[in-house]
């Protein structure tokens, strides 16, 4: 409590921390520990699709078939771009480069994140709705095993749903970041809340790359 | 109270400033990020679903005076079941000791002055009071007919209730336990100060991490399967109907997989008060301090691996059964520990009779029971007899109200000096305590016998011989309704008309007890370094309370 007084706050400093080591140290394993009830939520639809792949395999396959893998391949790569970024941006504030280059960074970032969200919203569920395919919305599908192809495409929009919705708020934190950075928030020795947002993005990405090998490479279309 | 001397405390509570006085107004409540009066916000919310799911409860119980029913139409008597549990369940006893108690005492306990996030803290809470008017919204256009298990699918396509908006509810109280949870983990790692190692932790902070991983790991479960619930009630697609190749088993699966260790949310954190309460009353440090801490951090990894027994006869395969089964016997094993340990700590020690004393001295009979008969049931023979009938609501309601909530009583009664910095009349409060045991055996011990000879949970109608029992169990609910609104009202009364409670009334070890009562807004007028274990009774009166015994001075 020595270091109490108004005066010696760094920028940034929470009232109710001892220091900034215990600030930092609170901010990682809060995001850690919230990433672990990320997994949990993930987990459950995971462990949905994973029972109904195994009680309907030749629906899941034919549903698959109906999702294009080059959409799902190219955003796979956007995404990684953007992870990749993410952690430039991270890096560039750990080694005191000037804030225009971090800002750079993010916005390519928030960049990449509209692109995945463009080409999902405009080339693959805007076509599904558009062919019939969206289950309770749009369903038009009579081909072979139709109730488990239903069941399929349920599973496929509330996935990617969910993950879109991660990427959403991602672009909503990303802004936020830019604008601390504009306001000189950062220094080499204090950028945790970039450091957590990336392991949020970089979280977020993950969960697409599990997305992309069980929906579309199960029987998807190339 | 006479221990409550002035002459330790020589100016009244409204002169120093406190939490409570620091500022006034309902914005400095509504934008508060102090732990203790996040607190108090969660204590005055939950009391208020709480007076909601008894009235629910007090309904049922005159409605089953007779055979026939004496009330209610059978429809309404399921919503109001219903209501009772899910009000009960997710929005009392999930939130109760954590939300309020824990976050009251966790930073005191541990020497911080806040928790590690307060402005989550807060958007905790503002979650909490959305999914309450969720929940209120839907219990006031009707109220749902599901049962709190909201087993699909009757829910997701033949209840014509608002089962979407309660299920929205729940899920938006979900996130309010998560963060809260996560708030204490990181809390408890990270903002204990000087000197306070794992090893030195009050019981209750051990309690209360256990519960805040059990809301980690757990609650984003119910949270992913209420949202699927919700969708196929929507949508109308299947992913539990089974006419369209669902599987309503896996949303069994998914529910209890979250809904049993729910079961140990609401029973540890009380466990955690039984810890504090039995060494400060028996004026004796904790046997077996770190048997007491694993047992708590074991029920919790045991609680996810044993959802399997709520299924027994629901059609899970029977060698699934046999695990889940020998599993389930497990959490008697760190379940007993606690019990032996609390009872060696009170082996000759000095034991004293005060209100919270009689709250945890019934904790642990009435869990003792509770938890015997959760053996009946799981093992697989006597549960396919037992399954469904009232021996199984009595078993839970010795666990969740003869357990959770004696002990979320007993915790209230024990640091309310702490929170309001007023003592309560001693005797109304040990009537009180009295008054709920014997209420509470009256209401649900009959119903461990009425289960037995086959009388089904969830029916509206009975048989003309099972009405003696229920008549019994009738009267005890209304004795127990009387045991719960006296401390209503002296509660409420000691705030502006008890006498002073001073730092310590209780002359208890711990942290918070070194700070005035009511507690500065950051916690510690002086920093504290801990140089003692926990529970170092006995303790002397503190003469100047910053330098209370454990406590050095920066």
């Amino acid at each position: 409590m020595a270091a109490h007084g108004a005066h010696e706050h760094p920028p940034g400093f929470a009232h109710q921390f001892e220091d900034m080591a215990q600030q930092k140290e609170a901010g990682t394993l809060g995001m850690w520990a919230f990433l672990v009830t990320e997994i949990l939520f993930f987990g459950g639809m995971f462990t949905a699709y994973t029972i109904y792949r195994e009680l309907h395999f030749e629906s899941f396959v034919t549903g698959s078939h109906l999702l294009e893998v080059k959409f799902g391949a190219t955003n796979t790569y956007v995404l990684i771009c953007s992870s990749l970024t993410m952690a430039l941006a991270i890096r560039s504030a750990q080694t005191g480069k000037r804030k225009g280059q971090i800002i750079f960074w993010l916005i390519l970032t928030m960049i990449l994140g509209a692109l995945f969200l463009g080409l999902k919203l405009r080339f693959e569920w805007y076509r599904d709705y558009v062919d019939g395919i969206v289950p309770g919305i749009n369903w038009a599908y009579h081909g072979p095993h139709a109730p488990g192809v239903q069941m399929f495409m349920c599973f496929y929009f509330f996935m990617t749903g969910v993950h879109a919705l991660h990427m959403v708020v991602g672009l909503g934190i990303l802004t936020v970041l830019v604008i601390m950075t504009a306001r000189n928030k950062f220094s080499p020795e204090y950028y945790t809340p970039l450091e957590i947002s990336g392991l949020y993005w970089h979280f977020v990405d993950i969960v697409w790359i599990f997305l992309f090998a069980l929906l579309y490479l199960i029987g998807g279309r190339y | 109270m006479s221990t409550a001397t002035a002459d330790i405390h020589d100016r009244p509570p409204e002169s120093r400033v406190n939490y409570l006085n620091a500022n006034y107004g309902i914005k400095s409540w509504l934008l508060t990020t102090d732990h203790k009066r996040i607190g108090l916000l969660y204590l005055g919310t939950i009391t208020f679903m709480f007076l909601i799911g008894g009235t629910a409860a007090t309904l049922m119980r005159l409605h089953l005076v007779e055979p026939q029913g004496a009330l209610l139409e059978p429809e309404t008597y399921n919503k109001m079941f219903s209501t009772h549990g899910i009000v009960m369940v997710f929005f009392f006893l999930v939130p109760s000791i954590p939300a309020t108690l824990g976050n009251f005492l966790i930073p005191m306990m541990i020497g911080a002055r806040d928790v590690a996030f307060p402005k989550l803290n807060l958007m905790s809470w503002y979650l909490f009071i959305t999914g309450c008017a969720f929940a209120l919204v839907a219990i006031l256009s009707g109220g749902v007919d599901t049962g709190w298990t909201f087993y699909p699918p009757y829910s997701s396509l033949y209840s014509h209730t608002p089962v979407v908006v309660m299920a929205l509810g729940i899920f938006i109280a979900g996130f309010s336990s998560i963060l809260t949870g996560l708030n204490f983990v990181v809390t408890i790692h990270k903002m204990r100060a000087p000197g306070m190692t794992w090893f030195r932790l009050p019981l209750f902070i051990w309690a209360l991490y256990a519960t805040s991983l059990i809301f980690i790991l757990g609650t984003p479960v119910i949270a992913i399967t209420l949202f699927l619930l919700g969708l196929e009630r929507l949508l109308h697609v299947g992913i539990f109907d089974p006419a369209i190749g669902g599987d309503p088993l896996l949303f069994q699966h998914m529910f209890w997989f979250y809904s049993h260790p729910a079961v140990y949310i609401m029973i540890l954190p009380s466990m955690g008060v039984v810890s504090e309460l039995i060494t400060a009353f028996s004026r004796k440090k904790i046997f077996g301090y770190s048997f007491v801490a694993f047992s708590s951090l074991s029920i919790a990894v045991i609680s996810f691996v044993v959802w399997g027994h709520h299924m027994f006869v629901t059609g899970q395969s029977v060698y699934a059964g046999l695990v889940f089964s020998v599993l389930s016997f497990l959490v008697a094993i760190p379940s007993a520990v606690k019990v032996f340990n609390w009872t060696a700590t009170l082996y000759k020690g000095s034991i004293s009779y005060q209100a919270p004393m009689l709250y945890a001295l019934g904790f642990i009979g009435l869990f003792t029971i509770g938890g015997l008969t959760g053996l009946f049931l799981a093992s697989l023979a006597t549960d396919v007899h037992l399954n469904g009938t009232y021996f199984v609501v009595a078993h839970f309601h010795y666990i969740m109200v003869g357990g959770a909530l004696m002990g979320y009583l007993g915790g209230i009664h024990f640091w309310w000096p702490k929170i309001t910095g007023r003592m309560y009349p001693d005797m109304w409060a040990r009537v009180a305590a009295v008054i709920v045991f014997v209420g509470f055996n009256l209401t649900f011990f009959p119903q461990f016998v009425v289960g037995y000879m086959g009388m089904p949970r969830r029916y509206a109608v009975y048989p003309a011989e099972f009405q003696v029992l229920n008549v019994m169990s009738s009267a005890g609910a209304s004795v127990l309704a009387v045991g719960y609104l006296i401390p209503l009202v002296y509660l409420t009364w000691s705030m502006r008309y008890g006498p002073e409670a001073g730092p310590n009334p209780w002359r208890a070890a711990g942290l918070e007890w070194t700070t005035p009562s009511p507690p500065p807004t950051e916690n510690f007028e002086v920093p504290p370094i801990v140089t003692e274990d926990a529970y170092s009774y006995p303790i002397k009166q503190p003469r100047e309370y910053p330098n209370a015994p454990g406590v050095a001075r920066v």
